[in-house]
């Protein structure tokens, strides 16, 4: 059954197209990369799926909700109850600490649960790095909260940008190494990239160019 | 945890954590604050602490006989110093006029009590001592230079118990020796008279007379005084109360405007200490706006978003009032020392008022940026920018 359909979407700015008519369908527990490169209409794509755009044309289809027809606050609240969000620049509010940039994202979803928040980062393996600031860790530990952080509320969709797009190799593996366990989970992990190593790992690969979908195809090497 | 809890703990955590860049908002609170309760204290204060200093220039109150109406005298000046509230009465000079002669040359001698009178009208310059032995006596400088004594003289004061008549041929007198103990310097027609104790006045006269005028230098506000003038005209007998205009009106004019002046500076820095205070928190907010829309992207709501800024705004406000009540006070202590030579009574009122003030001041100022946050696009946030 699919998560997230999107019919003949379009995001359009004056002339240009930045998404032009795409349809795609992503399965509740897939693994999707999404590649192209600049102005493919990667991040745009990101946007929409993410509830923090609309599309100018089309319909998109989240949990069987449209939600290009949604206001500005029933999307906020979309994101908050079905989405995790993964940035490349971690984004984690910089004077609290790890555990509770965790529970920042529980604040505004229900109940603040510093027991769960615990929980998720000793699940990511930063357990002894809960109290520390984001000043006081690597780029990756970093990287594990911000995923830790997406994760508590136990999203319907895992929405990563550019997740290992700032850290070195041992910590890519690290990362990637957690996205296929959530998946193994049955988590739906939606990634943008334009790392093909990154794609590789992915149970399918979409790659757009002009804001079209070029390519859509199952890696035949998935879980080897 | 409850979401309270975290509410408190995210605030406690930026103010704690972000303490330079916090400190920098503190300080333009706590300085407003210290100014706003430092002037209003001095606000409340300039008049104590103006009619203190006016009260140096005399009495501003007095008691005259209403003739027909009882008798004048030191009782019924009791009666009416107890109408009047103890710590406001500064001096109390009663006077007994009468005429003497003097090396055979008519003057006129005032009886007092020099303690009041010393109190009363403390811009009397004196030049020796104020009496305060049996036989001695104050000379206004005219009749000294009348009589051309001074310091150290022996003057030989003759007052006329009996003119002489078809009874008594001769007229009776009595006459006591005074010593010059000081001349009186005012520049004024206090320096027509020779003063003398009452009670060197009263063996001279022999009868003891009535009470020609009480001087009163009474700490008051003009409408308390009126009040007082009123209150003892009504229910004393025997006298009549008058205010001193002169003194009373131009005390009364020179406070008005000094206050106002003073709630007007009030009235300034407030409005400067809030414009500073919006500017520091437009500053805090917009170099925040990448936090905030990553809240918005977690799925903050705007009211929520607006609740944590305001919440660390008014959390600020607080601290600062605090802080501003308590440096105000020391403020106005340091304006009151230097300016009154007096010190100033800490007002408990103050530190709730400056402290809410603080608070409103700063959420006010908090509104605009923060309302302005809540437009941020969360999506700059995803795309890094």
């Amino acid at each position: 059954m699919s998560l997230l359909e999107l019919k003949n979407v379009s995001k359009i700015y004056g002339d240009l197209h930045a998404l032009d008519n795409v349809s795609l369908k992503v399965d509740t527990g897939e693994w999707v990369a999404i590649m192209g490169p600049s102005g493919s209409g990667k991040s745009t794509m990101m946007n929409i799926i993410g509830c923090m755009d609309k599309p100018s044309k089309g319909e998109v289809l989240l949990d069987g909700v449209d939600i290009s027809k949604e206001s500005a606050k029933s999307l906020t609240r979309i994101r908050r109850d079905k989405i995790g969000l993964i940035f490349q620049q971690f984004h984690l509010v910089n004077y609290l600490t790890a555990v509770e940039n965790v529970m920042v994202s529980q604040y505004y979803h229900s109940m603040p649960d510093e027991k769960e928040a615990m929980q998720a980062l000793e699940r990511v393996g930063l357990a002894d790095r809960a109290k520390h600031l984001p000043s006081q860790l690597s780029g990756g530990e970093q990287q594990r909260v911000c995923i830790a952080r997406a994760l508590i509320n136990y999203p319907e969709l895992l929405l990563a940008d550019e997740p290992t797009g700032n850290l070195d190799e041992a910590n890519e593996n690290i990362v990637l190494d957690i996205f296929s366990q959530l998946h193994k989970e049955g988590t739906t992990l939606v990634v943008v990239t334009h790392d093909p190593e990154v794609a590789e790992v992915a149970q399918r690969t979409i790659t757009l160019g002009h804001g079209k979908i070029m390519k859509d195809m199952i890696n035949e090497n998935f879980g080897r | 945890m409850t979401k309270r809890k975290m509410f408190f703990r995210m605030i406690t955590a930026s103010l704690i954590r972000r303490r330079s860049r916090m400190l920098v908002a503190l300080l333009a609170i706590a300085v407003g604050a210290t100014i706003l309760s430092g002037l209003v204290t001095i606000y409340y204060d300039v008049p104590r602490q103006m009619g203190a200093a006016f009260r140096n220039y005399g009495a501003n109150m007095i008691l005259l006989p209403d003739a027909g109406n009882g008798a004048f005298n030191s009782q019924t000046v009791d009666e009416a110093l107890s109408l009047i509230a103890a710590d406001q009465i500064v001096g109390v000079a009663p006077y007994r006029y009468e005429t003497v002669a003097i090396n055979e040359q008519p003057i006129l001698v005032a009886g007092t009590d020099m303690a009041g009178a010393k109190a009363a009208s403390p811009y009397w310059f004196i030049n020796g001592t104020w009496p305060e032995n049996e036989n001695e006596l104050l000379l206004g400088q005219e009749v000294a230079q009348i009589l051309s004594a001074g310091e150290g003289d022996t003057l030989t004061m003759v007052y006329t118990l009996s003119e002489a008549d078809e009874d008594n041929p001769v007229s009776q007198t009595s006459e006591q020796r005074f010593k010059v103990v000081g001349v009186l310097e005012t520049g004024g027609s206090e320096e027509e008279y020779v003063y003398i104790s009452m009670a060197d006045l009263e063996k001279l006269t022999q009868p003891a007379g009535e009470l020609d005028v009480v001087e009163l230098s009474i700490s008051a506000s003009q409408s308390e005084l009126e009040g007082y003038t009123q209150t003892i005209s009504d229910r004393v007998d025997g006298a009549l109360a008058k205010l001193v205009k002169r003194v009373t009106q131009s005390e009364s004019t020179v406070l008005t405007k000094l206050q106002s002046l003073v709630l007007l500076v009030t009235i300034i820095v407030l409005a400067l200490t809030m414009i500073c205070v919006a500017t520091t928190m437009t500053a805090v907010v917009t170099e925040r706006r990448k936090e905030i829309g990553l809240r918005k992207a977690l799925g903050a709501s705007d009211a929520s978003i607006i609740w944590e800024f305001m919440g660390e705004g008014l959390l600020l406000g607080g601290v600062g009032g605090l802080l501003g009540a308590g440096l105000g006070f020391a403020f106005a202590q340091a304006v009151s020392v230097n300016v009154f030579s007096s010190s100033i009574a800490f007002r408990p009122l103050l530190l709730p008022i400056t402290v809410i003030v603080s608070i409103l001041v700063t959420g006010l100022a908090c509104i605009l940026p923060v309302r302005s946050a809540t437009e941020i696009d969360p999506a700059l946030v995803l795309k890094g920018e």
